[in-house]
């Protein structure tokens, strides 16, 4: 099948579907690769790049459309003035679309899809569950959006993020606080991090502490107990009280900090405000926010889609297209996460797809397919977070409780059953059987004080030397071996005889051993 | 010789047997350990000697005879016959347990030393050495046939063998009972013969009932029953440096053999009652779980992901072993530790066919034992590893030991190695481990196979590195 790349239209987008490394194993598939001529150019991808790469490079986007037979792309198809037509109408029945189509938000662009009878994968609808993770195209862009995002913060923030002392004078550290830490949020730690920076960090998912530790920047804690984790690994909407003591976080946050990187949102809902103005007025003079989700409103109730605004002396990020501004990188990334997608769907690797609508990943990502708009999909089973602990702290005591109680009358019905054993043995026994008894019960108790303590890696040679030690029975055959009758001394010898074998061996083989330990 | 000396040597011997057991529990000391031991049992023998009036040409010949087939024995031994060699041994004592038993009873002068409770009780200490050392010998014999492959490792089981085992132990009761009774008259060899051979029996039916995974288990156990032999026949004897040593060794023996059942987080009776690894559980619970499909790489492939890794983890297991790898294993560690990758071993309790097996693999290869750990040391820093390499294990890296309640190995600590960033498990198929039971890591999305034996496919790696 043929896979067609049309250079993106999308105003400031510099993207690409498909970089020549991806085109390379899409080839080895056994696809055949169509370019426009000039779809790498934004991420720097010439066109003899492509050639190079195997791939036929078309002039004019109309052959793409019309000659591939599934289409990879970046944004949503929309208008194109160059051919005067929408790119809907370039589509023909029984071709595949791959790319971001955000159907919550566009459900006016599935239904012309579904009229025009193609099949429609979003990237942006991959289930999040461990064995889609390298088709993840929304966390390899998230991750894209983080790293940039501290890379534009530190455009416009007047001074270094490293704290130094310098000939001139003391410089203090910047201090960037991350609001929300997914992927995005996390990158935005890792880079803002490895500048020198002190980071902090707040998620309303408890359980993403241990990732902020991880990448050794605070995690800001609230005093108050709620669960934020939603479905499939995202957070969910919080209650009035939380939210207040989370703006009071902030607020006291903001007077300190030089820098916000807010990724805050919830999907399918507009972005939670979370930076209010006065917060804002509150901040240092020369301050940045960077507001990732200005897209879906902004969590920062100033910040501006698409632009940098000040106000209040604070420059105000609110740049959508932060992935495009690393195009290579992200062209790269997400090329691959498409180049799996597509390996996923071509299991025979002999360049046909087939779109199983049994398998979770394609089904979860396929919004349209022939005629029918297919989305949203069932609820995915699996969810990227860890299941939540039962809380049950309150049952859990009185078992343990119980539990401890008998446990003083077994070794008391055991030591008295030892004991009385004991006596009756004593009763009976004559009192030399009694001395070597002592003797052997004493031995008993020295051999497990001993061996108790013993390293695992030993406990061959332990066992060797201990067979070794055993022989000590060839004792017993010596002090018969002088007796008077043939048929004894035969026996003894014979037994001196397997007993030598066993004290020769057992030593030598345990030091054998014991020399080839070494440190 | 008077007594008192021969007295005082053997006290010197005892003390130089638990300096032996105690130097044993370290590396640094255990060459000492060792030294003490041969120490100890040379004077034991000397001052033995000494006592002995006549027939010092049978005596000595047979130490000879034994001696230097024990030295060759010990020279010629390949390190992964280690478990084989260490079950024949127990045979040995076993036999001579036995042995020294018959001599004893047919020793004339034993009636004149003894009368009353006292030959009662001369007479049951004589009937328990030659039990126990009977049961020593055959057992380990069917242990040996089983660990050197000779006999089939999967546990032979008798209907009703519980009960059987039982009818046994009664039967040598009563006789016991009998030859206490004819013995006091001289007689008595009738019921001590066919005791033995009921013992012997005993011994072979209590092995082969015990499945190859439990191995570890009965190479110690009947390290312990040798111990409990030898004091038996010391008893017998009225020989305290026999009581004392056979002690030593048996309890030694019982808490090793207790060590490896709480490794696999096992009843020691069920270990002993045997069957593990054919209970109905087993079948079902493999196929219970959905089996995903396995990702096979190639050896240049696993050389890559080690060499782009920082923290690494070798898991050895019976695999290791049979095919020889462990020079080869060393020689990937030495490479990869070059490349400034910390490269660690993991070692599972039971891993192998007795205790300790690995290590000793390892050892035999020139593997720094600072670099081997033991799994309560390490399994919780899984996380942190980046590729795991699990060689020839099965059972001791299965994950539904702690997450399947109905496996038949559910319970036993296994080495998390499914938590680290990637595991790499070389196999030769896709067949189970001794336990029977399929092994979800396989599917695990971060687990990749690497099939073939363990040595070539190791021999490709390292190429490649």
């Amino acid at each position: 099948m043929k896979i067609g790349i049309p250079k993106e239209i999308h105003d400031g987008e510099k993207r690409v579907a498909t970089t020549p490394e991806v085109a390379k194993h899409l080839i080895k598939l056994g696809f055949e690769v169509l370019v426009e001529s000039g779809a790498g150019e934004g991420s720097h991808f010439s066109d003899t790049a492509y050639t190079d790469a195997g791939v036929t490079v078309v002039e004019g986007a109309k052959t793409i459309w019309q000659g591939s037979d599934i289409i990879f792309k970046v944004r949503p198809p929309e208008f194109n003035s160059k051919l005067n037509s929408e790119e809907v109408d370039l589509l023909h029945e029984k071709q595949v679309l791959i790319t971001f189509l955000w159907p919550a938000q566009n459900p006016d662009l599935l239904k012309k899809l579904a009229e025009k009878k193609v099949t429609a994968l979003s990237m942006d609808s991959v289930p999040r569950i461990s064995r889609a993770q390298k088709m993840d195209a929304l966390s390899s862009m998230a991750n894209i959006a983080g790293y940039r995002a501290v890379v534009e913060a530190a455009q416009h923030f007047g001074r270094f993020f490293t704290g130094q002392i310098t000939a001139a004078g003391k410089i203090p550290p910047a201090k960037v606080m991350v609001i929300g830490a997914g992927v995005a949020g996390l990158a935005a730690i890792g880079a803002a991090k490895s500048m020198g920076a002190i980071v902090r960090a707040f998620d309303t998912r408890p359980e993403v502490k241990e990732q902020v530790e991880s990448m050794n920047a605070e995690f800001l804690e609230l005093d108050f107990e709620e669960e934020g984790s939603g479905t499939g690994g995202y957070a969910k909407v919080m209650s009035k009280e939380f939210i207040e003591a989370e703006m009071a976080l902030f607020a006291e946050q903001a007077k300190e900090v030089d820098i916000i990187i807010t990724t805050a949102l919830i999907p399918g809902k507009p972005a939670p405000e979370l930076i209010k103005e006065e917060m804002v007025i509150s901040m240092k003079d020369g301050s940045v926010i960077v507001d990732l989700a200005a897209e879906q409103g902004g969590n920062c109730k100033l910040s501006e889609a698409g632009i940098v605004k000040k106000a209040h002396g604070v420059s105000i990020i609110g740049y959508t297209d932060l992935p495009s501004r690393l195009a290579a990188q992200s062209s790269q990334l997400y090329g691959t996460n498409l180049r799996h997608l597509i390996t996923d769907m071509c299991k025979a690797k002999d360049g046909n797809i087939t779109v199983d609508m049994e398998d979770e990943v394609v089904r979860g990502a396929t919004v349209v397919k022939d005629g029918e708009v297919t989305w949203p999909p069932p609820a995915p089973k699996l969810s990227a977070a860890p299941p939540k602990p039962a809380e049950k702290p309150k049952d859990v005591k009185p078992a343990e409780l119980t539990k401890e109680k008998p446990s003083w009358l077994g070794p008391l019905i055991t030591f008295i059953v030892g004991g009385l054993a004991l006596l009756g043995l004593g009763s009976v026994a004559p009192a030399s059987f009694m001395a070597h008894f002592t003797v052997f019960v004493l031995s008993c108790f020295v051999g497990y004080m001993v061996i108790w303590n013993v390293k695992a890696a030993l406990h061959t040679p332990l066992m060797s030397v201990t067979n070794a030690i055993s022989s000590i029975i060839v004792i017993g055959a010596i002090l018969q071996i002088s007796s008077g009758e043939r048929m004894i001394v035969w026996i003894s010898g014979f037994a001196v005889m397997i007993t030598a074998i066993n004290i020769v061996g057992g030593f030598a083989v345990t030091r054998r051993m014991l020399e080839m330990f070494r440190r | 010789m008077s007594q008192g000396i021969v007295t005082a040597s053997y006290v010197g011997a005892t003390i130089l047997f638990i300096l032996a057991l105690g130097g044993l529990s370290n590396q640094e000391t255990s060459r000492r350990g060792n030294l003490f031991g041969i120490i100890g049992i040379t004077i034991a023998l000397i001052v033995t000697i000494a006592g002995v009036t006549s027939n010092v040409e049978v005596l000595i010949g047979g130490l000879l005879i034994g001696g230097s087939i024990g030295l060759i024995l010990a020279k010629r031994v390949q390190m992964t016959e280690m478990p084989e060699l260490v079950a024949i041994l127990h045979s040995l004592v076993g036999l001579a347990a036995v042995l020294v038993g018959f001599a004893n009873f047919m020793d004339p002068g034993r009636l004149e030393h003894y009368a009353g409770v006292e030959l009662t009780i001369h007479d049951i200490e004589t009937y328990l050495g030659i039990l126990i050392g009977a049961i020593t010998f055959s057992g380990s014999l069917i242990a040996f046939g089983k660990l050197s492959g000779k006999i089939g490792g999967n546990p032979l089981l008798l209907p009703a063998r519980h009960w059987l085992n039982l009818s046994l132990l009664i039967t040598s009761i009563w006789l016991c009972s009998r030859f206490v009774d004819q013995s006091a008259a001289g007689a008595g060899l009738d019921p001590l013969l066919i005791m033995t051979g009921i013992a012997l029996i005993f011994g072979i039916h209590m092995v082969m009932a015990i499945g190859g995974a439990d191995m570890p288990v009965v190479v110690s156990m009947l390290n312990s029953y040798s111990g409990w032999a030898a004091s038996a026949t010391g008893f017998m004897l009225n020989n305290d440096l026999l009581i004392v040593t056979g002690a030593l060794v048996g309890s030694s023996g019982a808490i090793l053999s207790y060590i490896m059942c709480r490794a696999m987080n096992r009843k020691f009776f069920s270990v002993i009652a045997g069957g593990f690894g054919t209970t109905t559980g087993g079948s079902s619970a493999g196929s219970d779980v959905e089996q995903g499909e396995v990702i096979a790489l190639e050896a240049p492939e696993v050389a890559n992901l080690l060499t782009e890794s920082k923290e690494v983890m070798i898991i050895p297991g019976y695999g290791m072993a049979v095919a020889q790898a462990q020079h080869i294993v060393c020689e990937i560690t030495k490479i990869l530790k070059k490349k400034k990758i910390n490269v660690r071993f993991g070692i599972h309790p039971v891993a192998g066919r007795m205790p300790g097996h690995m290590n000793v693999l390892l050892a035999e290869a020139n593997v720094p034992y600072d670099i081997v750990y033991e799994m309560d040391e390490i399994n919780d820093d899984f996380p942190n590893i980046d590729v795991s390499i699990v060689i020839g294990a099965n059972d001791i890296v299965n994950p539904s030991a702690l997450t399947d309640p109905n496996s038949p190995i559910a319970g036993m600590p296994v080495l998390e190695c499914w938590k680290g960033k990637t595991t790499v498990v070389l196999k030769r198929g896709m067949a189970t481990g001794y336990a029977g039971v399929q092994n979800p890591l396989f599917f695990e999305e971060n687990t990749r196979m690497l099939f073939g034996d363990a040595k070539a496919s190791l021999d490709a790696v390292f190429k490649n590195l």
